[in-house]
């Protein structure tokens, strides 16, 4: 049995210690917000937060994350930062298919975290790891300097 | 007239699949003129698609006594906006408060709503007038209804912002209290209907962020075809032949049977050639979640027959289609006299290059998935599926069940680019619950599944030989293009491009030279080959843009002012004069040719690029113009390129004509993720095959453009159109032109001319 707390609950998880977060949440738990996109952490659609920090929850298996605070994307909002970003993303039309916005949003929401004002090649590298195949990278780059007051 | 002649001029994707069988081995080419229907009226437009254009404001519409508009949307949404554009447009007509406007995805059901295949850039194109009469003639319900609770005549009365106002008397209704009244009413005739000015329009042709699922996307709260979730359902995966047409030969399925959570494992067959939509067989793990499945997949111990594709191999085959490039072969057109003129054309005086463009993967970030159960002898399919009436035939016919037994649920789809308009993968997921007794089963393909297993883009080599005058310009213009066919996936061993393959930029090229010829060699097809976003308008316009700024700088000549004389002066071209007969399933005579207008677009992107202007060292402008989906667009891309020979792409410049622009935002959403997708294409996009295997498996070796490698900023630029004009087509054309923009640019920043895509290492500097 492993104990996982997501956004701010508690679940006690009957699977494997190596199931991935990933499947944990979007087949046992039912939080299909959190997508899958390559099982390898290389497309970013997966991400999470562990303590604050942005993880892909494909490979990080439950041991893993036992014990430490889990945020996913229908909880990000209760957070000013990841609320802010929420509503960068609607101002600026970013999604089209819309399913990488979510590790999008969680990415951009742990760089902000961590760097308040970014500059365009911290927000290029931050963003770098989560692929958009409908290519909007544009318009995120734009909400997420919106999102932090250093648009021009 | 026999029935394949009328294949040829079908707009519908599947209205030619139905004959394919008949299609092998006709001539797929004529004369100029040879190629359009004889019999007949000819249909054109969303009136040619199988399931044709409804307009029934009863099938699309409903209001609540509470006031809430309910609209239908039968076009799937990948990304283009459509669940907020169509509905949006009979809201305008109706004069409702968007706000107060639910979207409701409809089931596949094409007898009820019209095609639904969303493809080909023309949901839009072929629903917008449509959904503007569906919301006019409700309106018209609306304010008879009042007019007649008030006992006054109904042109005294008008319905906007969600009511409907007598303003002699000062009297309002809200919708809701009008609805019962007017749902009793009989559709008004045709002729009743009268649609709104221009000035009366509050949302259509408006730039707005009103995306009806942009709030769910941001929260998470979203249901793709990945996310669906039944009572007592179950997860698959499933291990398929490596090789197209290769079949299982054995499997131990003792250690995967161990795997926790592991349930049952299914062997599926495969079928025989062509591929259709069907499943490619294989060895199925059904579990209690996916990853159970994924690790039960690992567990199994697989021999496979590769069968006849075994040996398809990329390199080898580059050189059987440049060998096939290399010889005369027959032509799709023929104007004037081509052959002659190059070969009396002195050797300074010609010019050739032959170009390269590999197979690609759509790699739509939501793999393929669907979820089907199976009960009472009906079944209900979840899917992410561009083609809901082919899904729906589809696994009614796997299952052996009844078309009316089955009901297809579209989700949204994580992206589309075609790959999801081939819903093998939702037969495979029934065949999966069927051997489930039943029980629901979500299937689920992961990363390598959908790289090593999509129906892909072609590959091709695409041969351009001209003669020269004095000044440079062509007296003649030969273009081989060598191509597997999409047909092939619907016809085994069809082995020539299609004139729909061949209509797009091939074919129809049109530039002002006297002499044209178009020849298509024969080649075969090793797999399953797909459209993708903009099709085969890829690799041609890639070569003929290329090759255009290659001959501007042969003739020494400004690449802008050579393609504007190339295209010769504003004219109106009927594509049937181009020897293409099917243009985009379109009406020549409501969609010409409009030199005009490309040349326009040309005029537009150089302009606000500021083409011609002095640039840094290592930095270079690229131009490439295209006519695809019945739209003109032209790209001006900047590169600079760094010491290391890397590619960085400070800004580019799209200029797009596709008529009426009936929700901006998402024409230029459509632009952007275009200009994205050919970038892409051009710089990495790469899927080769070894002994019949593909040999890429994840993003690690098919790489996808990134944020770091993106624009820095994509300039828009749309040229205004008024509600009278014809529709162009929005999601595809924009891609064409980025690929030869972006190899004209570096061309012009370094003069390594790229003919071979990806560029990927072609400019790194070792060391």
């Amino acid at each position: 049995m492993t104990t996982l707390t997501i956004n701010g609950k508690r679940h006690d998880i009957a699977l494997p210690e190596d199931t991935p977060l990933l499947w944990t949440l979007r087949d046992e738990l039912g939080m299909t917000g959190t997508k899958f996109g390559c099982g390898m952490a290389l497309c970013g659609a997966c991400t999470v937060h562990l303590d604050g920090e942005a993880i892909r929850s494909c490979v990080t298996p439950i041991s893993a994350a036992a014990g430490k605070n889990i945020t996913t994307i229908e909880a990000v909002g209760e957070d000013k930062v990841g609320l802010a970003l929420q509503q960068a993303w609607q101002d600026h039309g970013v999604p089209q298919c819309g399913y990488c916005q979510a590790g999008q949003i969680m990415s951009a929401t742990a760089l902000l975290h961590k760097t308040p004002k970014p500059s365009d090649q911290q927000i290029r590298e931050a963003m770098s790891g989560n692929i958009c195949r409908c290519g909007t990278y544009t318009r995120i780059h734009a909400a997420i300097k919106q999102a932090a007051g250093v648009s021009k | 007239m026999n029935a394949p002649d009328k294949l040829i001029v079908s707009a519908s994707r599947r209205n030619w699949l139905k004959a394919a069988g008949a299609l092998a081995g006709f001539s797929l080419i004529a004369g100029p003129s040879g190629l359009v229907m004889a019999a007949d009226a000819v249909k054109y437009g969303g009136e040619n698609m199988a399931g044709g254009v409804v307009d029934d404001a009863l099938v699309f519409l409903s209001i609540g006594a509470d006031g809430v508009v309910t609209i239908m949307v039968h076009r799937s949404e990948m990304g283009q906006g459509i669940r907020t554009s169509l509905p949006m447009v009979a809201a305008d007509e109706l004069g409702a408060d968007w706000a107060q406007v639910k979207v409701q995805q409809a089931p596949a059901d094409e007898a009820r709503y019209g095609s639904q295949d969303t493809d080909g850039s023309r949901s839009m194109r072929h629903s917008f007038r449509a959904m503007r009469h569906v919301g006019a003639t409700a309106r018209l319900m609306l304010e008879t209804a009042a007019a007649a609770r008030w006992s006054v005549p109904v042109t005294e009365v008008k319905a906007a912002d969600h009511k409907v106002v007598h303003a002699a008397s000062g009297r309002t209704l809200g919708f809701g209290e009008l609805a019962g009244a007017a749902a009793k009413l009989p559709v008004p005739p045709r002729a009743s209907i009268s649609l709104k000015r221009a000035e009366e329009l509050r949302y259509i042709a408006q730039d707005n962020k009103r995306g009806i699922d942009l709030h769910d996307i941001v929260t998470g709260n979203t249901h793709f075809g990945i996310d669906t979730r039944l009572e007592g359902m179950s997860y698959a995966v499933i291990a398929r032949p490596p090789v197209f047409g290769g079949k299982l030969k054995s499997v131990d399925k003792t250690a995967a049977l161990k795997v926790p959570g592991v349930l049952r494992i299914v062997e599926l067959a495969g079928s025989p050639p062509p591929a259709m939509f069907n499943p490619l067989g294989g060895v199925a793990v059904i579990a209690s979640n996916t990853w159970a499945a994924i690790k039960g997949r690992e567990a199994l111990v697989l021999e496979w027959e590769d069968g006849a594709n075994g040996a398809y191999d990329s390199k080898a085959f580059r050189a059987t289609l440049e060998a096939a490039v290399r010889q005369p072969a027959k032509p799709a057109r023929d104007q004037g006299k081509t052959v002659e003129t190059l070969a009396a054309a002195p050797a300074k005086r010609k010019l050739s290059a032959e170009y390269y463009l590999p197979h690609l993967a759509h790699a739509t970030m939501e793999p393929p998935a669907a979820t089907v159960r199976v009960a009472n002898g009906k079944a209900e399919v979840w899917a992410c599926v561009q083609a809901p009436q082919a899904t729906r035939s589809n696994v009614a016919k796997a299952l052996g069940l009844a078309f009316e037994d089955v009901t297809v649920h579209v989700t949204l789809l994580g992206g589309g680019f075609g790959r999801k308009s081939k819903p093998d993968f939702a037969v495979e997921a029934a065949l999966l619950s069927k051997a489930m007794d039943g029980k629901p089963v979500k299937l689920t393909w992961t990363r390598d599944d959908d790289l090593q297993h999509d129906y892909l883009h072609t590959v091709s080599v695409e041969r351009l030989e001209a003669s020269l005058d004095a000044k440079g310009m062509p007296t003649a213009w030969l273009h081989r293009t060598a191509a597997p066919t999409i047909t092939s996936t619907f016809a085994a061993g069809a082995n020539r491009q299609a004139p729909f393959e061949l209509g797009m930029s091939a074919i129809n090229v049109p530039f002002a030279i006297p002499n044209v010829r178009v020849e298509v060699p024969e080649v075969p097809a090793h797999t399953r080959i797909g459209w993708f976003r903009s099709v085969s308008n890829i690799p041609h316009a890639f070569a003929i843009q290329s090759f255009a700024a290659e001959l501007a700088h042969a003739a020494k000549k400004d690449h802008r002012d050579y393609l504007l004389e190339l295209l010769g002066p504003a004219r109106k071209i009927d594509p049937k004069e181009l020897s293409d007969g099917w243009n985009y399933g379109e009406d020549p005579a409501k969609y010409p040719v409009d030199i005009g207008r490309m040349r326009h677009v040309i005029e537009l992107a150089t302009a606000k690029a500021g083409w011609g202007r002095k640039l840094p060292k290592g930095r270079g402008l690229g131009l490439a113009v295209s006519y695809s989906f019945v739209t003109y667009v032209a790209a001006v891309i900047e590169v600079e390129i760094n010491a290391a020979g890397e590619v960085l792409i400070p800004r580019v410049d799209i200029a797009m004509d596709c008529g009426p622009q009936i929700n901006p935002d998402r024409v230029r959403s459509q632009i952007e993720g275009a200009c994205i997708m050919g970038i892409s294409l051009a710089m990495s996009g790469e899927i080769s095959f070894k002994n019949g295997r593909v040999e890429q498996s994840n993003f690690h070796d098919y790489a996808v453009l990134r944020a770091a490698d993106a624009p820095r900023v994509i300039h828009t630029h749309l040229v205004p159109g008024t509600l009278d004009m014809e529709l162009g087509g929005v999601g595809e054309p924009a891609t064409p032109p980025i690929a030869p923009a972006l190899c004209n640019a570096i061309f012009a920043a370094t003069g390594k001319r790229i003919r071979a895509l990806p560029v990927g290492m072609q400019l790194a500097k070792k060391g």
